[in-house]
């Protein structure tokens, strides 16, 4: 045979995650849907945690209706973001350290099918958060929409698929939870001081808007002031909520990358 | 592993013979972490339908090498096939079962849920649904855990924890099994009762095993032995003939004097070397 020193790496073992396995795909997310059922505690945190803080910034915000309307609906985009990003850093590290990593990629497991199962699971907890958030915010707590609210879960889903990318991506660098959890600070604060929640992006320092001109989360939260202001769709909704998703493919593309069959 | 594999030849032309012949076959197996060499071109045959056992103290890479055979260490050079293909191979991974040294299971499901888990990725679809039940209650049983079958993987103590871990790997009828350390902290009772199950899973399958342990007392019940130290293989024989070899009683008194020989020769070697 050929030269005895070349790597014997296979060639069909190789990375791209090109084709899913629909069944592989279905049965990982089943997967991580039954381990959040055995933690009753961590899905009542989920749902529960975005509405109570709906419910205190109403009443923070009691005088000046306007003002809960938007950073209330920045805020059904940022939830979502930031839920997904904590839990699934903190999954897919624990996949990674417990070894579970190393045993599915040394089985017929595409890298594209784990993706794909983690973001369909998390999304269907998003679905879940993102509906109960929304409801309460307009029909309970008086959010006014001027759009349709199924926009607003549209891009509420949009930026849970965000937040799981994100997670997945930085979790690779993690070889700890507290590094993991650390990371939250590190990758959704910068975004959150500079999309738009506090200031009108246009009224930052130039620099510090073009910043936010290529961090994810200011169109998430554009795309929602969108659907609060008009009652179409508008073209600027539909760009904003293509970059999100443009974004959070790229970076589901980046944390494929991360996973490695062969570790040293 | 995108950068570190230049193409390798096509798997099934390139060794024909060895498809017939061991089930894992070397030839300068080298593999390097960071600035260490781990294994030290390792050249070696795990023969078909037979129980290998991979001794040596630890750190002397047996995880390593097993790490390889499976394919997922990186790093590594020389020649390593694996039932005929060169290990790693996208078609290895449902014929071969792995059990890490820790249990690699997920602590909150329960031992069936992992194992329905595991078994859907092996054998995917709707249509082989009843197949999977019955994989996965005879792999539970193997393993016997059925009366802790519905019991959370994180609620059961370290023996049973790595039964489970063991009895993903029974799932799918693997015709090789690499077992890293599948019997530490387990009780004696345990230990004959896997055994046994290791000499009937090779009886009755006719799968291959490679299972280390560094407890040398398990070398007796293996049909081969590698004995490894320091990225090195002292031996490579059957049992008996290892223990005829060096007249010793056990193969623990033949392993230490195999050590004791390969230092003294180690203390020679400095001196060779220096003198080119």
């Amino acid at each position: 045979m050929s030269t005895t020193t070349t790597p014997r790496t296979s060639p069909a073992a190789s990375s791209a995650p090109s084709a899913i396995n629909l069944a592989r795909t279905t049965a990982t997310a089943t997967r991580v849907l039954r381990q959040l059922c055995h933690d009753p505690r961590t899905i009542a945190l989920m749902i529960l945690i975005p509405c109570l803080m709906l419910l205190l910034l109403r009443y923070v915000f009691d005088g000046s209706p306007r003002t809960f309307d938007s950073i209330g609906a920045s805020l059904l985009g940022i939830f979502p973001l930031i839920t997904m990003f904590l839990v699934t850093s903190i999954a897919t590290l624990r996949e990674r350290t417990s070894g579970t990593l190393e045993r599915l990629l040394a089985m017929p497991l595409g890298k594209g099918d784990l993706i794909a199962g983690y973001a369909l699971a998390f999304g269907a907890v998003a679905v879940v958060q993102s509906v109960l958030a929304t409801g309460l915010a307009v029909w309970a707590l008086g959010l006014d929409v001027t759009g349709s609210a199924w926009l607003l879960l549209l891009v509420a889903l949009l930026d849970a698929l965000l937040g799981t990318a994100l997670g997945l991506f930085v979790s690779a660098f993690a070889s700890s939870e507290f590094q993991a959890v650390q990371f939250m600070p590190a990758v959704i604060f910068p975004q959150l001081l500079l999309c738009g929640l506090f200031t009108p992006r246009p009224a930052m320092h130039p620099v510090l808007e073009g910043i936010s001109n290529v961090l994810p989360m200011s169109y998430a939260v554009d795309g929602m002031n969108e659907v609060l202001k008009h009652t179409d769709i508008t073209t600027d909704f539909v760009r904003d909520s293509l970059i999100v998703a443009a974004c959070a493919l790229l970076v589901l593309t980046l944390g494929a990358a991360t996973l490695r069959r062969r570790t040293t | 592993m995108m950068n570190n594999a230049p193409n390798p030849p096509d798997p099934v032309t390139a060794n024909p013979a060895a498809a017939d012949s061991a089930a894992v076959h070397a030839t300068a197996l080298t593999v390097t972490r960071g600035p260490r060499q781990v294994l030290r071109g390792l050249d070696f045959d795990v023969p078909r339908g037979q129980i290998t056992g991979l001794l040596g103290p630890s750190g002397c890479g047996k995880s390593t090498l097993m790490r390889a055979i499976v394919g997922t260490q990186a790093k590594v050079t020389g020649t390593l096939d694996v039932l005929g293909l060169p290990a790693g191979h996208a078609t290895l991974r449902s014929r071969i079962g792995y059990v890490t040294q820790a249990p690699s299971v997920y602590d909150d499901l329960s031992v069936r849920q992992n194992l329905d888990y595991f078994a859907a990725i092996l054998d995917p679809g709707r249509e082989a649904a009843d197949r999977r039940h019955e994989n996965v209650t005879h792999a539970i049983s193997d393993v016997d855990l059925t009366s802790h079958a519905d019991a959370l993987a994180g609620n059961l103590s370290g023996g049973q924890r790595s039964r489970v871990s063991l009895a993903v790997a029974l799932l799918g009828t693997p015709e090789l099994l690499v077992l890293d350390e599948p019997t530490v902290g387990l009780d004696p009772v345990l230990r004959r009762d896997l055994w046994q199950l290791f000499h009937t899973i090779g009886a009755d399958r006719g799968a291959t095993l490679l299972v280390s342990s560094h407890v040398m007392d398990e070398a007796e019940r293996c049909h081969r032995l590698l004995l490894m130290r320091e990225g090195e293989i002292l031996a490579d024989d059957t049992p008996d003939a290892l223990r005829a070899q060096t007249g010793a009683d056990t193969v623990e008194t033949a392993f230490l004097h195999l050590v004791d020989q390969a230092i003294k020769a180690g203390s020679h070697q400095p001196r060779k070397e220096s003198a080119r």
